[in-house]
């Protein structure tokens, strides 16, 4: 293993960590379309605290599933392809949410309004809940041949633990969303929202419970790495009790990036998991490891520069773009 | 041997063409368009012409819903090599990987960022800076061309790689032959026309349809005046990049050109070009055609003279290079019918795009009132607003099916790159459902353009993207009055 692959390990970590915190929120306040908003005009607010942003936070994505083709080819080509059907309804279901924002505004009747909202709904809860079941599965280990394709049958991907992960993230981007709506709102939403995530933390941290108990059962991560396991898993509930004060203490601040620093600590814990695997097989004999799945060092190198030249730049206008729009908006007076 | 029917290659490839096709309506017209509205409010910033403004704003609608569908089936795009081509990922991840990761690092944050700054600025910054945020939107997608074309250019000319012995995987030995690969700049300026067009006949036919109406007619024809001037400017490139491209073929790909030209036998000196052929695939034999002489030596070598490899020949060639790494039953015609006609189509289309917009721009001369008055112009040029999207298909058709067997030109097959896990269920399950959902977006796209263009000029007031609020009084959600910090 060179320090080009751990870099680049490290790297899709951080790419994947940004993408959890900013579409994490994306997706909450997605929900939050008919799971929170009471009406079109508190709707049409919901969805203009994400308007300039939830693009460019899909980039992340997008940047992070570019560079693992980039960096790990034989991972991407593995989970990719093994993920066949999960990565397909989470494509619908960014379809439909990606969509839905545009389409609604201009829906004349209240049915085709209605549509687009449970669209937006709908999809960034199926968004959130298949990636937190995919990395969950993935975790536990798949059945994988010597070549790394995976022949999984329908429990490799829905079980128990997959389950509970998958409502687990979906809740902490709820949860997460609905801190940025207190962070970007005044009023009647700010209000609510506070409210519902007191009444949220308790149910999430019962879920944080769950998910640590399975995890215990399902994988080798504390046989494997007890001591940072359970470090990440400390931080983790810290970080959750940490927002949960923050909300009850209207600190909003303090409860969104705490939140958001949940979420990334659920990606360290699996990225600290796998290391030095990148793929976990039922058999480890076919696991696929950080040195046999990357590209060539010219690549790791090349892509490197790039990375460290372009970041920067886009890191300037990526949080400029945030300033810009850095302002509450007003809750609709009551109908 | 074209692997159609129910098989995993034939259904993987199906979905590829699709998702691929279906993009690709939204990427050019995407591209093309920030470039135009871009033009529009630059004219504004100059000329302090409300009318521009105003132009910006309305076309700049249509851009936004372009560009929402591109996104969301970018995606399909990126994660489908993984998903459903593993075996193509592995072998050329050390190459593809690359442009793509470039792509979204330097292309995409830039015009999702600037876009969001675009749509909800307009009364925040000054013309100039609120202006600047749409050019670069329009620099961020060309850009986005410049890596996507870099990583198909070398599937179809593979250069700066070499083969790893251990894994038979392709490696990266030099960055600068992937960037300065020929093929790419060749494709670029072709796609980027190609672009341009798309973007300026939607516009320009969208307006005809108004002008039928005798709808505003000062901003239609306005509208109408930008959109011909770009587009008369895109079509002349498109032809003389499309030019360059052809010729580059006849060494390059010399199979793909033979069947561009419908040739299963090598042309005679006099340079016939088949206006119409009708051919026996299975045979490999030209049934008949309606040939002009010395007009494909002209297309081919700028000169009278000279002679064209047909397929036969060509076929010949590549058996002898890649039998011993292929084997000898390797079919290497490629689809004749397909590329004759899509070729056909371009070169036809990529004429007529230049002579309507010369006419148009005559016609729609300032001080004359001709372009009212010649309705059947008018007429044509509406329904010209679906061609570009045609042509942009078949280009394609040309450069993609012009390729096989191969999806990495003479190192890969498209049957080696297949997943070796996808199976004909999930795959016919993913293909319709695939199809059912771009269905059902094409029509709300169109529905939603129509909703637009119906509703005018006057409807679009940009202060968010969300113009019409329920209460049917707009307000800027971003602005400075809106917001009193408690």
């Amino acid at each position: 293993m060179t320090s080009l692959q751990i870099l680049w390990f490290l790297l899709i970590g951080v790419l994947f960590s940004g993408f959890f915190f900013l579409e994490g929120f994306d997706f909450g306040i997605g929900m939050a379309v008919r799971f929170f908003g009471k009406n079109s005009a508190e709707r049409d607010v919901i969805i203009q605290t994400i308007g300039p942003h939830w693009d460019g936070n899909e980039v992340w994505l997008i940047t992070a599933g570019g560079a693992m083709f980039a960096s790990f080819p034989m991972w991407y080509a593995s989970l990719f392809s093994g993920y066949y059907l999960v990565l397909f309804l989470i494509l619908v279901a960014l379809i439909f949410r990606g969509v839905s924002f545009e389409f609604r505004a201009n829906m004349k009747t209240a049915t085709w309004r209605n549509f687009w909202e449970w669209a937006a709904t709908l999809g960034s809860f199926c968004a959130a809940f298949l990636f937190g079941m995919m990395f969950t599965s993935m975790i536990e280990g798949v059945p994988m041949d010597a070549k790394g394709n995976i022949f999984g049958s329908f429990t490799t991907y829905v079980n128990w633990f997959s389950l509970v992960g998958g409502v687990a993230v979906s809740l902490m981007c709820f949860i997460h969303g609905l801190n940025f709506l207190q962070l970007k709102t005044l009023g009647t939403l700010r209000d609510r929202a506070q409210a519902r995530n007191k009444l949220l933390y308790p149910v999430l941290i019962v879920g944080e419970v769950l998910f640590v108990v399975l995890l215990y059962i399902s994988t080798d991560f504390f046989a494997q790495k007890p001591a940072t396991t359970w470090s990440i898993l400390i931080v983790l509930v810290l970080l959750t009790l940490i927002a949960w004060w923050g909300v009850l203490k209207a600190h909003n601040w303090t409860a969104f990036i705490a939140s958001g620093l949940s979420l990334i600590s659920v990606v360290v814990l699996i990225f600290n998991g796998l290391f030095p695997r990148v793929m976990i097989a039922t058999n480890s004999a076919h696991s696929i490891l950080i040195k046999d799945a990357s590209s060539s060092p010219y690549t790791l190198h090349l892509m490197t520069i790039i990375a460290f030249s372009v970041l920067p730049i886009v890191l300037v206008y990526f949080i400029w773009s945030y300033w810009v729009f850095y302002k509450r908006l007003k809750s609709p007076k009551a109908a | 041997m074209l692997n159609a029917g129910l098989t995993v290659l034939g259904l993987s490839r199906f979905q590829f063409a699709m998702t691929t096709v279906f993009h690709f309506f939204f990427v050019p017209f995407s591209i093309g368009l920030a470039f135009v509205v871009a033009v529009m409010e630059t004219m504004y910033v100059f000329n302090k012409d409300e009318a521009y403004k105003k132009m910006a704003q309305f076309w700049g609608k249509m851009f936004l819903y372009s560009f929402a569908v591109g996104v969301v089936t970018g995606i399909i795009q990126e994660f489908q090599f993984g998903m459903n081509w593993s075996e193509y990922s592995r072998f050329m991840g050390d190459i593809f990987g690359a442009p793509l990761a470039i792509e979204a690092l330097a292309a995409f944050f830039m015009e999702s960022t600037f876009i969001g700054l675009w749509m909800f600025t307009w009364e925040r910054f000054k013309p100039g800076i609120h202006a600047l945020f749409i050019w670069l939107v329009a620099l961020g997608s060309s850009l986005s061309a410049v890596w996507i074309l870099a990583a198909n250019s070398f599937m179809q000319n593979p250069v700066g790689f070499a083969i790893n012995k251990s894994t038979g995987r392709v490696v990266m030995t030099s960055f600068s032959a992937v960037v300065t690969n020929p093929q790419l700049w060749l494709e670029l300026p072709h796609v980027l026309m190609g672009a341009g067009i798309t973007a300026s006949f939607v516009v320009a036919g969208c307006s005809a349809w108004r002008l039928l109406k005798k709808d505003h007619e000062s901003f239609y024809r306005k509208s109408l005046n930008v959109a011909l001037v770009i587009g008369l400017i895109a079509s002349l490139g498109s032809i003389a990049s499309g030019d360059f491209q052809t010729r580059y073929l006849i060494n390059q790909q010399p199979m793909k050109f033979a069947a561009m030209e419908g040739l299963y036998k090598d042309s005679t000196n006099k340079g016939e070009w088949a206006i119409y052929s009708s051919f026996n695939t299975k045979q490999h034999k030209t049934t008949s055609s309606l040939d002009v002489p010395y007009v494909l030596n002209i297309l081919s070598y700028h000169k009278l003279s000279g002679t064209v490899k047909g397929q036969n020949t060509v076929n010949k060639e590549l058996h002898a290079t890649y039998d011993k790494k292929f084997g000898k039953d390797m079919n290497y015609y490629v689809p004749t019918k397909t590329l004759f006609w899509s070729f056909r189509i371009m070169a036809v289309s990529g004429g007529l795009f230049a002579l309507i917009a010369i006419v148009g721009l005559f016609f729609n001369r300032k001080k004359s009132q001709a372009i009212m008055k010649q309705r059947w112009f008018l007429y044509i040029m509406g329904l010209m607003l679906w061609l570009p999207f045609i042509v942009n298909t078949a280009g394609w058709f040309v450069t993609e099916f012009g390729r096989y067997p191969w999806v990495v030109y003479g190192l890969l097959t498209i049957a080696d790159a297949v997943s070796p896990t996808s199976t004909v269920g999930s795959l016919l399950f993913t293909n319709i459902v695939y199809f059912l959902l771009f269905a059902g977006l094409g029509l709300v796209m169109i529905v939603l353009s129509h909703r637009v263009l119906k509703a005018g000029p006057d409807a679009v007031d940009m202060n968010g993207y969300s113009a019409e609020d329920t209460n049917g009084k707009v307000e800027d959600p971003y602005g400075t009055e809106a917001f009193n910090h408690d």
